[in-house]
């Protein structure tokens, strides 16, 4: 094995492994909150040590480069403002007795077997470890959005278990269908599963096989993404679960579900015989965009709302990767950075208002912004930024988008510009009413952690207003990985 | 390839879409049961094949978790949650049986075309065990789609999950990890799925998931 035993990639995955198991046995849920922060910024300190350490050949189990350097970072980084988030939530969810000590054991040591999940599943250099890490994660998420017991809330992971369940099927086939193309040029055992061997013959592989692998992989993955038509589970998933699930949901395991089609996708552009992956994705994005957003405008449940703007930017992401230029690509790349920071950071509010009102009903929520100042300006400040408006980072990506596109694919960026402006009066419409006008319902304050909330909007600014040449080298060097 | 080799092989996935139909057909519990019994059994039978022409014994360990766990342990706890919960009436179906099949025929007809026209290379014998474990998993499908009630979802779920096995097994020289990882999914999603049931129970005297439908955020 290359990597060495204390090798940042290898504490990545241990740390969130034994916090664990540690939380497994921590009765103080006070104590667990904080040694699940600990926890996550340590795993965050972790992923920053890639930076620092020369960069490896592929080891036999790990793989690191570009691309899931930029995922693991983000993973890592909203893991650890999560669990902050976290620390501020569950307070008033045990004060109000939706939650019991016991049960926040179990949580506690399900967000770490998440995130370890997540980890195992972007450093595998095997396509059956990837397999079996998204297992994981969805698995612990089905638990996690289980856990309040209500009716909405098992209908809800029933849904998400059985969809996702069904679609993590597809891909184990698409996974066989992936060796089964690579057995003929690299042989039978683990060196036909591995990534690195995978890229290194793309161009021997069975073609025909390896589209048909493909379509399962899109399918099966794709349903993880959230894309329609195969999205069903993901706004009950998020609405009915805790609010840092929510936040974890949207901001983490969809761009790992993402980053597997991707490497399929690069597996792809190996290979010049197979079919181009750029139309599936661009339709299916496009697809995404465009229910979601008319879909804003018939939504009662504010949480279910975000979920559907998950569909939607997830959408614009594909659309992103779809189109396959590498500006495009260092756009979604830069999107799904930007939306992961705005969309969690969104949820962290949502999650108070929720609290603070005893409701996640759209219409039982007025005039935040004279009962609640912070959580009204809050919400508003992270709707505009999730919009794509000028000061926000968001504008940036989705106008790169559309500008890399418009020479190729002009009507099908109109369509996707259509979509957009869809969403942005459907979002408005819902937003404005819930922010302005006399406020109804509960209005006594409620006390928040605002460092997380605050943390990610200066990014998303930051990055709207300048990105620094780091940033964008980096983004730039992952982009042409992506071809 | 020999050829009694490639017929055995061939008459035992061949047998599994023959009972991934029956399984579609049955409308009451235990008889859904016992055939999924049988279903796990002839997998089990069919991987130990794979494991004895490909002279491969880490298949045989599959192969047994499918007959220990699947035929033996999973109908026994499935049995005794519908004693427990007395749910074993009739079960609903969404289509009729009629078009049931017929749907389930084409989607055998699909997969057949699908992976015959696509696998050129590769051997016979895992190009035809490609295109029946498609069909299974396909099967598997249409019965979850099919059902209301909570039970038989989970064995159309966990017919598919063979189907998959049956996939893995017939590509030569697969490595052992995915297998046992396999089996091992479909442990935990059993596991889960009936701590749901339960769960269900608890909440609504029934498992049938139309009542659970009502409960929707959106719709009330």
């Amino acid at each position: 094995m290359s990597h060495l035993p204390f090798s940042p990639p290898v504490w990545a995955l241990l740390v969130p492994a034994a916090s664990a198991l540690l939380l497994a046995f921590v009765r103080d849920w006070r104590r667990a909150a904080q040694i699940n922060v600990a926890a996550s910024f340590l795993s965050f300190c972790m992923a920053l040590g890639l930076f620092a350490i020369p960069r490896e050949e592929p080891g036999r189990y790990l793989l690191v480069d570009d691309l899931n350097t930029v995922f693991l970072v983000l993973n890592a980084f909203v893991g650890f403002t999560t669990s902050l988030f976290s620390a501020g939530y569950i307070p008033h969810e045990i004060a109000s007795g939706r939650l019991t000590p016991r049960l926040l054991r179990f949580y506690h040591a399900m967000y770490q077997v998440l995130l370890f999940g997540m980890t195992l599943a972007l450093f595998a250099n095997n396509i059956g470890v990837l397999w079996v890490a998204v297992e994981m994660a969805t698995v612990t998420t089905v638990l996690m959005v289980g856990i309040y017991r209500t009716p909405e809330a098992i209908e809800a992971s029933w849904k998400y278990m059985m969809l996702s369940s069904v679609a993590i099927a597809l891909a184990l086939f698409g996974t066989t269908l992936t060796y089964v193309a690579a057995r003929q040029a690299l042989g039978e055992g683990t060196e036909a599963m591995r990534w690195s061997s995978l890229f290194k013959h793309a161009a021997e592989l069975d073609p025909s096989l390896l589209n048909l692998a493909f379509l399962f992989v899109l399918l099966g993955y794709g349903t993880k993404v959230g894309l329609v038509p195969l999205h069903a589970w993901l706004p009950d998933a998020h609405a009915e679960g805790p609010t840092p699930i929510s936040a974890v949901l949207s901001g983490l395991l969809l761009n790992v579900a993402l980053y597997a089609v991707i490497r399929f996708k690069i597996l792809l552009a190996g290979n010049s015989h197979v079919l181009s992956p750029g139309p599936l994705l661009i339709a299916m994005g496009l697809a995404s965009v465009l229910f979601a957003a008319f879909m804003f405008y018939r939504r009662r449940d504010i949480k279910r709302l975000f979920g559907y703007s998950s569909i939607e930017h997830m959408g614009i992401i594909t659309f992103a990767f779809g189109l396959g230029n590498p500006l495009a690509n260092f756009a979604g790349l830069l999107h799904m950075a930007l939306h992961s920071l705005t969309k969690s950071g969104i949820f962290f509010m949502v999650g108070y208002i929720s609290q603070a009102k005893g409701t996640q009903k759209i219409a039982d929520i007025r005039g935040l912004t004279e009962s609640h100042p912070f959580l009204g300006w809050g919400l508003l400040a992270g709707t505009v930024a999730i919009l794509g408006m000028p000061p926000f980072g968001l504008f940036l990506s989705e106008f790169l988008i559309v500008s890399s596109g418009f020479s190729t694919h002009p009507w099908v960026i109109l369509l996707f510009l259509l979509g957009l402006l869809v969403a942005f009066s459907g979002l408005v419409l819902r937003i404005s009413g819930m922010a302005f006008g006399r406020p109804t319902g509960r209005i006594e304050p409620i006390q928040v952690i605002p460092l997380p909330f605050w943390i990610h909007m200066l990014l998303v600014l930051a990055a709207g207003i300048f990105l620094p040449t780091v940033v964008v080298t980096c983004f730039r060097q992952t982009a042409q990985l992506i071809r | 390839m020999n050829t009694i080799g490639f017929d055995v092989a061939h008459l035992l996935s061949g047998s599994l879409v023959l009972v991934s139909f029956i399984l579609l057909y049955q409308d009451r519990v235990f008889a859904l049961l016992h055939m999924f019994t049988f279903h796990a059994l002839v997998l089990s039978f069919s991987v130990a094949w794979q494991a004895f022409v490909q002279d491969a014994p880490h298949l045989y360990i599959t192969a047994a978790i499918a007959l220990i766990f699947k035929a033996l342990l999973i109908p026994i706890v499935l049995r005794r949650i519908v004693v427990q919960l007395r749910i074993h009436q009739v079960l609903e179906t969404v289509g009729g049986i009629g078009p049931t099949m017929l749907a389930g025929m084409a989607l055998v007809a699909l997969s057949l075309v699908v992976t015959l026209r696509t696998t050129h290379a590769g051997d016979r014998l895992s190009r035809e065990d490609l295109a029946f474990a498609l069909a299974v998993i396909l099967l598997g499908m249409l019965m979850i789609v099919t059902r209301r009630n909570a039970i038989s979802q989970i064995i159309g779920f966990m017919s598919l999950e063979n189907g998959l096995i049956l996939a893995a097994a017939g590509a030569k020289g697969m490595p052992l990890v995915v297998e046992i990882s396999v089996a091992f999914a479909v442990l935990i999603a059993f596991i889960v799925i009936g701590i749901f049931l339960f769960r269900i129970r608890e909440r609504f005297d029934t498992v049938d998931t139309l009542v659970v439908e009502r409960f929707r955020g959106e719709r009330r």
